[in-house]
């Protein structure tokens, strides 16, 4: 007995032995440099040319300068850009996982379908933009395209104009992601049970019915961690414009995303000024993600739900 | 018990595995300290950004015996190895991976110090900064410039040297640039595709502007973008960018005067609107056979490195002619790290690629590279076995060589790369009429400060 009991002891100490790895690595390669960049957001350091400048401790002056510069606006095509990606991601993904999934459809090929819809996500994000520069660039094919079906006589200034490159850059994040949610999507819908569809349909439910009333707040957990990791996603956007815009976020620095921004301060190694756009972001994100966690999973726990709105009436 | 031996010796293999696949490189540079001998390092450590100045070491360097076949190692007769640190320039790749090489400079073991490092002209002043001290003054190698390096072009040693004159850095190239036209556009246009013909009608800016007008009624674009003036420009501003000790950014009239007449011409109709900038797929394609391009503004290596792979017509459809101004693109400059172990090795490569007329000369020969010798290429402009199959029979080097001599070379600033990439990229918006004149101005001066950090204030000229 005694034996088998230290047995036991010895399986949990591995346990922990087997964990460790990651432990140490998240604390060296993560932690620490996390604590680093909010550590050096109060400090001036940079360098320039090869000669380094500080660190010397100046407080919050980094945030307040940040806060003069332009960075709102930088916040604002970051969001534009996300929102433009994303309502057709979304929308097409639910269509595509509805129909995917619903047995009476009977598609044929549905292997060879997710395959083709989740390929693009497989390009680099920066192959994916080169790609897009040359196709849609002022001599590129698209353009000779259009001109030789007589669409247009002069050849169209795609990225010479913020509608252009940001519909540009929409339309890549759309068809990289919208495989991905598409497939994520399905797995939710497969994971209804049956039995609630089949009642439905006996009870003579439409399928806009169904989707609306059945299939959507089913998979509403699934949607909001799609909806959580693509804004997290979107924040970080950065290799798609950049490289289509060569980093400059033309036109005007409309395309210019918060990525960016960062990226062009560590151009000079500024990273005082990069560590406080840095904690910027991880306190939007964090609002947005808190946002989220709340509005998702409120619903779902009748307890919390109700001393909520008992809240609301005291 | 057994068990876990056996697996505790199978991890400590795997992980021995590992750490001797690290070590690599440290074990091989211990073998060659031990056939070098002498005072010298065993290993001498060159930064590039490509395998050029590789391929030149090993044409015309006597002591090279031998080079690995991934080009990473070049062993010299005596033993000394050469490694070949290659990093791109895309992205300033290459700067940030010398840059920290080179603050960790002292620290570094022996074999593990920059010897050699190369620079481009655009950034050649933020190493040879005297502040900086990264590169060595040429004098502490026991070259005297004013003698060794005599027959070098005056423009390439002062671009080389620091804010005191003291000389830190030593070129084989040089690069003047020309004005390189497509004769048939000539030809239809002038009646003469003949390059003095040609010369005479783009001398100035004046003249060219009139001839521009000339071109465009038969439907021709004098230059592609507004980017391909830029150097010209750029070249001759009579104050650096940034003055040393200063933060403030200072833009020249001559720059004011690229962003006016860029304005002026592409209105105008002088170039192709949809050519932005340079070095994209709409330039290149701006070189070939169905282009309506007119001209292009680049020196020797441009001629070689640009325009021949992208012309897909026959040989001999273009021509050389002077520039309407002197302008130098380019320029690799080899510098000697300070700290160097291996000083007198620095010192023969830098001799022998840089002032040893012969070697000069076989370089041009064989890689057509303008070359930094005075005398060399005076005689190159009159011998006719340097004439170009691709320039139809023309010897470029008649029109390369005055030009190089007059070249007087902007001063230079440690800010100078990022001030010409940003100042094009703010004023491409403006051209192109997304933005008025003041916001492209106040766009230049928000990316200047983002680059660096120390700016303060940016001064326009009126």
């Amino acid at each position: 007995m005694n034996k088998k009991k230290q047995y036991h002891l010895s399986y949990a100490k591995w346990g922990y032995i087997f964990i460790l790895p990651f432990f140490v690595t998240y604390f060296i390669f993560s932690l620490i440099p996390l604590v680093d960049t909010v550590r050096y957001s109060f400090f001036e350091y940079y360098r320039s040319g090869i000669k380094e400048v500080g660190p010397n401790f100046i407080g919050l002056e980094n945030y307040a300068e940040l806060l003069k510069s332009d960075m709102i606006g930088y916040a604002g095509n970051t969001l534009i850009l996300w929102i433009i990606g994303f309502v057709p991601q979304i929308v097409i993904a639910l269509l595509l996982a509805n129909w995917f999934t619903d047995v009476r459809l009977k598609i044929r090929g549905k292997q060879f379908f997710k395959i083709i819809i989740y390929l693009p996500n497989l390009i680099m994000a920066s192959a994916f933009a080169m790609l897009f520069f040359a196709l849609f660039s002022t001599n590129g094919p698209i353009n000779s395209i259009l001109m030789s079906i007589g669409l247009t006589d002069t050849p169209i200034d795609f990225m010479g104009t913020t509608f252009g490159t940001r519909s540009l850059i929409g339309l890549m994040n759309f068809l990289m992601w919208f495989g991905n949610t598409t497939i994520m999507l399905m797995a939710a819908i497969m994971g209804i049970s049956p039995d609630i569809f089949e009642a439905a349909e006996l009870d003579g439910c439409g399928s806009f019915r169904r989707f609306f009333s059945i299939t959507l707040p089913l998979i509403r957990p699934i949607l909001a961690y799609t909806l959580i990791t693509s804004i997290i996603g979107g924040l970080q956007m950065f290799d798609v414009p950049q490289i289509l815009t060569n980093g400059q976020g033309n036109p005007d620095r409309t395309s210019m995303t918060l990525i960016m921004f960062l990226n062009s301060h560590l151009k000079s190694r500024n990273y005082g000024m990069a560590g406080a756009l840095s904690v910027y972001l991880f306190i939007v994100s964090g609002i947005l993600c808190f946002f989220v966690y709340r509005m998702t999973n409120g619903s779902n726990k009748g307890a919390s739900r109700k001393t909520r709105k008992g809240g609301h009436k005291a | 018990m057994k068990k876990r031996l056996l697996a505790g010796a199978m991890a400590t293999a795997s992980i021995a595995a590992l750490l001797a696949g690290c070590g690599g490189s440290g074990s091989s540079q211990a073998a060659g300290d031990a056939t070098a001998g002498g005072t010298e390092g065993a290993v001498i450590n060159i930064y590039s950004w490509n395998d050029e100045f590789r391929t030149r070491l090993e044409a015309v360097y006597p002591e090279v015996e031998s080079t690995s076949d991934d080009g990473t190692v070049t062993t010299l007769k005596d033993g000394t190895e050469i490694h070949w640190v290659i990093n791109p320039n895309q992205d300033g790749v290459y700067q940030q991976k010398l840059d920290e090489a080179l603050l960790n400079q002292a620290s570094a073991a022996d074999d593990d110090k920059v010897d050699i490092f190369l620079s481009e002209t655009d950034y050649v002043f933020k190493y040879t900064d005297a502040d900086a001290d990264v590169a060595m003054p040429l004098t502490d190698l026991g070259i005297d410039p004013d003698t060794d390096l005599a027959d070098q072009y005056a423009f390439t040693r002062t671009t080389a040297s620091d804010q005191n004159g003291v000389q830190r850095g030593s070129t084989w190239q040089c690069c003047p640039g020309l004005l390189v036209y497509r004769r048939d556009i000539a030809k239809d246009v002038f009646g003469t595709d003949d390059p003095a013909a040609v010369g005479e009608k783009v001398k100035d800016w004046d003249t060219l502007k009139a001839t521009a007008e000339e071109l465009k009624a038969k439907g021709y674009y004098t230059f592609a973008s507004y980017a391909d003036t830029f150097r010209l420009y750029g070249n001759s501003i009579s104050e650096p960018w940034v003055t040393a000790g200063e933060t403030t950014v200072k833009v020249d009239p001559q720059i004011m005067n690229w962003i006016n007449t860029s304005k002026e011409w592409l209105d105008a109709g002088y170039f192709d609107k949809t050519v932005k900038g340079q070095w994209n797929d709409d330039w290149n394609k701006s070189m070939s056979s169905s282009s309506k391009v007119f001209a292009f503004l680049l020196p020797a290596w441009g001629i070689d490195f640009t325009l021949t792979p992208n012309w897909d017509g026959e040989d001999g459809a273009w021509g050389v002619t002077n520039p309407p101004q002197e302008y130098n693109w380019g320029g690799s400059y080899i510098h000697a790290a300070t700290g160097t172990d291996n000083p007198q090795h620095v010192k023969d490569i830098i001799l022998a690629l840089t002032a040893n007329k012969d070697n000069l000369i076989k370089i041009s020969r064989d890689y057509q590279d303008f070359t930094n010798t005075v005398s060399g290429m005076q005689e190159a402009a009159t011998d006719a076995s340097f004439a170009s199959d691709f320039l139809g029979g023309q010897n470029a080097y008649e029109y390369f060589a005055p030009v190089a001599e007059n070249i007087k070379i902007a001063p230079l600033s440690s800010y100078d790369q990022g001030c010409v990439e940003l100042i094009q990229n703010a004023f491409s918006d403006y051209f192109q009429g997304n933005v008025d004149y003041d916001r492209a101005k106040s766009n230049f001066e928000t990316a200047i400060k983002e680059r660096y950090p120390d700016i303060t204030e940016i001064q326009w000229a009126e």
